[in-house]
């Protein structure tokens, strides 16, 4: 073994040389070209950053659309799931209390009419979206508390719904974010 | 039909084509013969140099282990210390501390290793350096080292009678400048131009719309993300992994990583059928590992997309299935579909937390990776199923009682133990280290550790036990993902899985690479009416059912244990 070790040392430096340093350094200086310059996509808002456009938030207040729960509070320091098996009793009670705080606050709504992805946690605890049915069911509460148009907020939905990739692949989806901005655009005319 | 499935059927297209094209490539490339990449050529000449390596020494079966093995110790002292020193060093941007002994033997065992099963978490227990210098270091050597090895087996095949397996600095080194790393350059730029960070700003600070202040993690990931899914490494930046927004922003690149992390282990049997000259034999193989890897996908996918059967019962409807653990822009079905290559690939990432899945998603991805051989991590999966084979040969060959012959070779008693060591090997480790952990929480629970036996679990019931029984049989079959509702880690844990991760890793392919070097070695016996020929359907039937009849015995009560139970539960209620 001894005839390979320091070939061994010479070829990792020299790989050292070409995968940790020219490849990363290569790739960061091309995405400086891109839309957030490999910074990440921030949202501006009156010349602030209120955030990042592919990084979900906390909504909770009512005249906000809100996002799925998050197992981590929308604390983007971090990131991860509920990690709740299925059958976990402590989980499915979660749920139930989920579903209560939906019903309190869209007395109108029916069991059956609430989209699972408002009554479960996501993956990362940080998704960006929610299902157009999820949009459009808090469409009436939101309009209430902004004292806004129904019509014209569910106008506002319909036009952040994103289509699926090329039409066919995937499921479609709304930007919480983008759309909570645009929200407080409309109430601004 | 809706859009989630028909996203999936094309990604399964665009996959397999580009996998066949692949492994044409591969096979001439690594053959030597003329391909377009030539022109680096002149590159590699000079890296050799500068490393004092003639590529052209040709070894035999233990100098290319030898060979392979200095270099995997000689990583595996750098990135220990490193490890543990790493606050010490610069680009930490964020002011992450130092890893404990323990966790730095885990961390680097499992990168060495292209398992990166993670007990830390990438936003605050590794810096910007270690993620780079070590993890994704090893993301790219590790890949090579696997391919390197399953090429010297075809090598072994590709002549009647050799001593020679090639020289593995020649094959090593072309697996990353000539595949891994123009690929990854490639899915770098594509996930950096679709949002993923890539520079090497630290976190940032916000206020939100809300009004919380939000410190929101970043860094250099595009590169790691690339070559953690080409080199089916699965150790990703953040500790969501590609559930993560920022390590995949949207379903494009959902499909470019779930295609990217797939077409080596494929293009690789491609490859073998070219490399040896026996295409036929490398179709019967892809035949059979394919019906394989859709017999665990078709029903892991019809499960998610079914729902919660629990949350159904609420009067909630799952339009598009089970969402807990979800990421809505992927949906289940994707979900689903990325869980299933994920576990027979060694990669183990993943687009959705796999401890909220279904039970009986959880018992096809155990499932995968216990047989481990369908296409399999790069190189190694090749070098699994090889085992398979011999074990296929022999059996067969008592059968119809003519002697085991493979590719004109006699396999003979020598050959044979390997193979049965080998066999034997992953379930000595995987229900041996779960029986010790189950032992540990009933015996002593309340242990002085970092955290307490009886704090492991992250669910009750047949699902704790599901969760350690996971994190032994993903060790073992170097794939890296887990039931994230362990606490992994502690000493117990950091210490038993790195010993599972080390031996699952070097005896499977230490074993083959010697099978096959001593097969070479054999006189060539030309075929006649009396061989029983390997690259028939009948075989690759047979090499099916011994894959099923092996891991059904070795596994199925401990499937019966956990998931199964679990389901079995689901239904009585």
């Amino acid at each position: 073994m001894k005839k390979y070790i320091v070939p061994s040392i010479r070829l990792t430096l020299v790989l050292i040389v070409l995968l940790c340093v020219i490849y990363p350094v290569f790739i960061a200086f091309a995405a400086k070209f891109s839309t957030g310059k490999g910074d990440g996509e921030a949202i501006i808002v009156n010349g602030k950053t209120v955030g990042y456009a592919l990084v979900g938030q906390n909504f909770s207040k009512p005249q906000y659309f809100w996002g799925r729960p998050s197992a981590v509070g929308y604390n983007a320091n971090g990131s991860g799931g509920s990690n709740k098996a299925p059958t976990n009793p402590d989980y499915l009670k979660d749920v139930e209390k989920r579903i209560d705080t939906l019903l309190k606050y869209h007395p109108y709504l029916k069991r059956s009419e609430i989209p699972a992805d408002m009554v479960t946690a996501s993956g990362s605890g940080l998704d960006p979206d929610i299902s157009p049915e999820a949009a459009k069911i808090q469409v009436k509460r939101v309009a209430l508390y902004r004292k806004l148009d129904e019509q014209k907020v569910a106008d506002l939905v319909n036009e952040h719904v994103e289509a699926p990739l090329f039409g066919f692949m995937g499921p479609a989806k709304v930007n919480v974010l983008k759309l909570n901005v645009a929200l407080d655009e409309l109430q601004k005319h | 039909m809706n859009t989630e499935l028909t996203g999936i059927i094309v990604t399964f297209a665009i996959t397999l084509i580009i996998a066949i094209l692949l492994g044409k490539y591969m096979a001439k490339m690594y053959a030597g013969e003329k391909v377009w990449t030539d022109f680096l050529k002149p590159f590699e000449k000079f890296l050799f140099k500068l490393s004092g390596i003639n590529p052209n020494e040709q070894m035999n079966w233990k100098q290319f282990l030898k060979a392979m093995l200095t270099i995997n110790i000689l990583w595996v002292i750098y990135g220990f210390f490193v490890l543990i020193y790493q606050d010490k060093l610069p680009l930490n941007p964020d002011g992450n501390p130092g890893m404990s002994a323990d966790l730095s033997f885990n961390t680097i065992i499992s990168f060495l290793a292209n398992c990166n099963l993670q007990d830390y978490s990438g936003e605050t227990g590794v810096t910007y350096f270690t993620q780079h210098f070590i993890l994704m270091f090893l993301q790219f050597t590790s890949a090579a080292t696997g391919m390197a090895c399953a090429i010297a087996v075809f090598k072994a095949f590709r002549d009647k009678t050799t001593n020679s397996l090639g020289n593995f600095w020649e094959y090593f080194l072309k697996s990353i400048t000539r595949i891994l790393l123009p690929i990854s350059i490639v899915i770098a730029l594509i996930l950096a131009f679709n949002g993923t960070p890539s520079s090497y700003a630290g976190k940032d600070k916000f206020i939100s719309m809300q009004g919380d202040t939000v410190t929101l993690s970043r860094g250099p990931a595009a590169q790691m993300i690339a070559i953690k899914h080409i080199g089916t490494n699965g150790g990703g930046w953040f500790g969501a992994n590609s559930a993560h927004p920022l390590e995949n922003p949207n379903y494009l690149t959902n499909v470019v990583e779930i295609v990217s992390q797939f077409i080596i282990p494929v293009g690789m049997i491609i490859a073998l059928g070219y490399f040896v000259r026996r295409k036929k034999l490398g179709w019967v193989i892809f035949g059979v590992m394919l019906i394989g890897t859709l017999s665990l996908m078709l029903p892991s996918i019809i499960s998610e997309v079914g729902g919660n059967p629990e949350i159904a019962k609420m009067g909630i409807t799952q339009a598009t299935g089970s969402m807990e653990g979800k990421e809505l822009r992927f949906g289940p079905a994707a979900t689903a579909y990325w869980s299933t290559l994920t576990t027979v690939t060694s990669t183990g990432s993943v687009n959705g937390m796999l401890d909220s899945m279904m039970p009986l998603t959880g018992a096809w991805e155990l499932l995968a990776m216990m047989i481990n051989g369908f296409f399999g991590g790069d190189g190694v999966g090749f070098l699994n199923y090889f085992i398979y084979l011999m074990i296929a040969v022999f059996i067969s060959g008592l059968m119809v009682g003519r002697t085991p012959e493979f590719m004109g070779h006699k396999v003979e008693a020598r050959e044979v133990k390997i193979a049965a060591i080998i066999t034997l090997l992953s379930p000595l480790l995987i229900k041996g280290g779960t029986a010790l952990a189950c032992y540990i929480v009933y015996a002593h629970p309340n242990a002085d550790w970092a955290v307490k036996p009886s704090a492991w679990l992250g669910n009750p019931s047949y699902h704790g036990f599901t969760e350690m029984l996971y994190q032994f049989t993903t060790s073992n079959a170097n794939n890296g993902s887990n039931l994230g509702g362990l606490s992994g880690n502690n000493i117990f844990w950091n210490v038993s899985t790195g010993i599972v991760i080390f031996l699952g890793r070097f005896l499977p392919i230490v074993g083959p690479v010697a099978i096959a070097g001593l097969l070479a070695q054999k006189k060539f016996i030309p075929e006649s009416a009396g061989t029983l020929r390997t690259d028939t359907l009948t075989f690759g039937v047979m090499t099916f059912a011994v894959i099923v009849i092996l891991n059904a015995l070795s596994y199925f009560p401990a499937l019966a244990l956990g998931p199964l139970a679990e389901y079995f539960s689901m239904l009585k209620h």
